[in-house]
């Protein structure tokens, strides 16, 4: 269970950096965002939301049966909506209103 | 290294769930200053990280606050502090209205009523729970937030808390914290046993490999009464991303069934640990895999799922989609975990009085770290990091004087730190021995390898291993402040461990099949142990403490 990020789109605000529950983000020496230790992401996902370059990824890892699949957030008013880009480019959007509650 | 010293009336060690909510409470009922100490950061930290999407403690209407302490009790057959859990009961739904005030997005009917899901579950949007709790503590005056602070022992003097110690994860600045009242809201200890997936992902687990049990370890070693450590709890999950089944089982109505297409949950029974007992025992008869039968689920229900498991366990919504198979059209493969230790499932952790006393004068617990009270959830926990918070207050309110900590007492916890960081002749690295420390509790104190099973001869083996590691981390060594918490992290499941084996030795009998599942005594025996397992830390030793029950009406005291 890990994150990749893509330090192109980095843009160095440290927001990652800063929410990480197990503190696994860094930064490197130009200000880049990096997770020093992969093996001990919990896929919470808290990075994900807070990067506002969608520049973090979250993926499942093959050991637990992952496919390749990169996902990321976007955030607009209340929609919060996660795209999951399948390897072959496909990528599946589903959005969820964070004002409309789970109705199960 | 540079030091610092804090002083402050009320610290809380932990800004998850219930530290938060202790720090909300003492602001909006006292002038007390509060510091919450959090070795991550509040927005996201605690099992709350990436939400939650039903509240499962909350008093329908029509029920009473009793009818979940009966619940609850059934659920852990007896072993319960009766007296916690209705204390809890009662403040489950004034918690509940705090949170939708404070934000929370809660499921209503037309006429604005809280929609339902069985007896005392509510539907919730909790993807943002904890930056929505965050957010109110962040705004509450009087509380200061420290965040990547790693508190590793309290400063106790005869049997009187005076404060802790902890170092700046980043900042690597040593802190000496005094405090008039200390509340302890670290949760409970994951990583003790190796974990489903012990490769790269590890840490793919349902409870936060980052609750590593410094609060049970912190009070183990100063002496405090600890309560049903070897009321383990093991959780069913989603095969993989080792995902809650409650949406599923609850929600949507999925059945346990195995591969022959039969329902083997009745067979076994329905409380929290028969499930997985049956899960269990149907692989090991050759009836495996088990799954939830979501197959035939509607595509409204499909879609809901999707969503509702983004706003808690993103991973299972990730691997439907990347089967490009919906849960209507397969059903969903279910696995037991490796076993937790935490008090808000199970009645693991400290023996505390109905205001969450411990038996440290000036120490109080809320949340998974405080024992007796199983079933919390979210709102339970709430509930005890309130009742904590007051608790806390009263008890400033009611001494003339306090101590401050020794420098003497600084300066051996600083040069205990300081040792890590500089000598460098360990064979070993931390997570090696913390490998070693999973192996050992998996082969000989009833993990996974073993369905859950141990007996007497096992757990001498695991108690031996287990102290043999612990003389190993006196040598290890840290290149930075992250990996000294680290060590420190190692160390306390090492103590929790041996409290664990001490107590599973203890209960010689079988209550609960997987959680404790002795065969040296594979049945029940209400005649010698319808009581508390408690224990203490005596002159190095664990002491094992046979309690009797406190059941309706009663409510416990600590007598000394």
């Amino acid at each position: 269970m890990s994150i990749v990020i893509d330090k192109s789109k980095c843009i160095g605000c440290k927001k990652c950096r800063n929410v990480c529950p197990g503190s696994l983000i860094k930064t490197d020496e130009n200000g880049k965002a990096y997770i020093k230790y992969p093996k001990d992401c919990w896929g919470c996902t808290s990075c994900i939301k807070e990067c506002p370059a969608y520049a973090i990824s979250f993926f499942l890892g093959s050991d637990i049966g992952g496919m390749g699949s990169k996902v990321h957030t976007e955030k607009n008013g209340d929609i919060l909506s996660w795209l999951i880009e399948k390897p072959q480019g496909e990528v599946i959007k589903i959005d969820i209103n964070q004002k409309e509650s789970n109705k199960y | 290294m540079k030091t610092e010293k804090i002083s402050t009336d009320v610290l809380i060690i932990g800004g998850g769930t219930a530290g938060c909510y202790a720090a909300l409470t003492i602001s909006e009922n006292s002038d007390k200053k509060v510091l919450i100490c959090e070795k991550a950061h509040i927005k996201r930290s605690g099992c709350l990280a990436a939400g939650v999407n039903a509240l499962n403690a909350y008093i329908v209407e029509g029920r009473k606050p009793q009818d979940y302490v009966d619940y609850a009790k059934k659920d852990a057959d007896g072993i319960v502090r009766e007296d916690l859990l209705l204390t809890m009961s009662e403040k489950l739904n004034e918690v509940t209205d705090r949170l939708e005030k404070l934000g929370l997005v809660i499921l209503k009917d037309e006429n604005g009523k809280y929609v339902t899901r069985g007896n005392r579950n509510l539907k919730i949007n909790g993807e943002n729970i904890k930056p929505i709790l965050a957010d109110a503590v962040e705004k509450a005056k009087n509380v200061t937030v420290l965040n990547r602070i790693n508190i590793f022992d309290y400063s106790v003097k005869d049997n009187k808390i005076n404060g802790a110690f902890g170092f700046g994860i980043e900042s690597g600045i040593f802190y000496t914290i005094e405090a008039k009242a200390v509340i302890i809201a670290t949760g409970g200890a994951a990583g003790l046993y190796k974990p489903n997936n012990p490769g790269f992902s590890r840490h793919k687990m349902w409870y936060p490999p980052f609750n590593t049990g410094a609060g049970y370890a912190m009070g183990i070693r100063a002496g405090a009464e600890m309560t049903t450590f070897e009321m383990r709890f093991i959780a069913l999950r989603c095969k993989d991303t080792i995902a809650p089944t409650g949406t599923l089982a609850q929600g949507v109505g999925a059945k346990q069934i195995n591969s022959l297409g039969e329902v083997y949950e009745t067979k076994y029974g329905l409380t929290t640990s028969e499930r997985v007992y049956g899960t269990v025992n149907e692989n090991q008869e050759g009836r495996g895999p088990c799954y939830l039968r979501t197959e035939g689920i509607t595509a409204e229900q499909d879609e809901s799922l999707l969503k509702a498991y983004l706003n808690m366990a993103p991973s299972q919504t990730i691997k439907w989609i990347e089967s490009g198979r919906n849960p209507s059209q397969q059903n969903v493969e279910i696995e037991g975990t490796e076993p937790y230790i935490v008090g808000g499932h199970t009645a693991s952790g400290y023996w505390v009085d109905t205001d969450r006393a411990t038996t440290i004068d000036g120490l109080f617990a809320g949340g998974d770290v405080a024992g007796g009270c199983p079933q919390k959830y979210v709102t339970g926990a709430l509930a005890e990091g309130e009742i904590a918070g007051l608790s806390a207050v009263k008890y400033i309110d009611s001494k003339e004087s306090f101590e401050k900590i020794s420098d003497e007492d600084t300066n051996s916890h600083l040069k205990e730190t300081e040792k890590y960081l500089t000598d460098r002749h360990s064979l070993y690295t931390t997570e090696q021995l913390e490998e070693a420390m999973q192996t050992v509790m998996d082969s000989y104190a009833g993990g996974i390898k073993t369905n859950y099973r141990f007996n007497e001869k096992q757990l001498d083996i695991a108690d031996y291993k287990i102290r043999q590691l612990e003389t190993l981390t006196d040598d290890l060594y840290a290149e930075d402040f992250q990996e000294l918490m680290y060590i420190y992290e190692l160390k306390e499941r090492l103590t929790v461990c041996k409290s664990v084996i001490a107590h599973l030795r203890a209960r010689k009998e079988t209550r609960w099949h997987s959680f404790a599942e002795n065969l040296d005594y594979p049945e029940k025996d209400d005649k010698n142990f319808n009581k508390y397992v408690n224990s203490r830390l005596e002159n190095g030793e664990i002491k094992i403490i046979i309690r009797d029950l406190v059941t309706g009406g009663e409510k416990y005291e600590h007598s000394n």
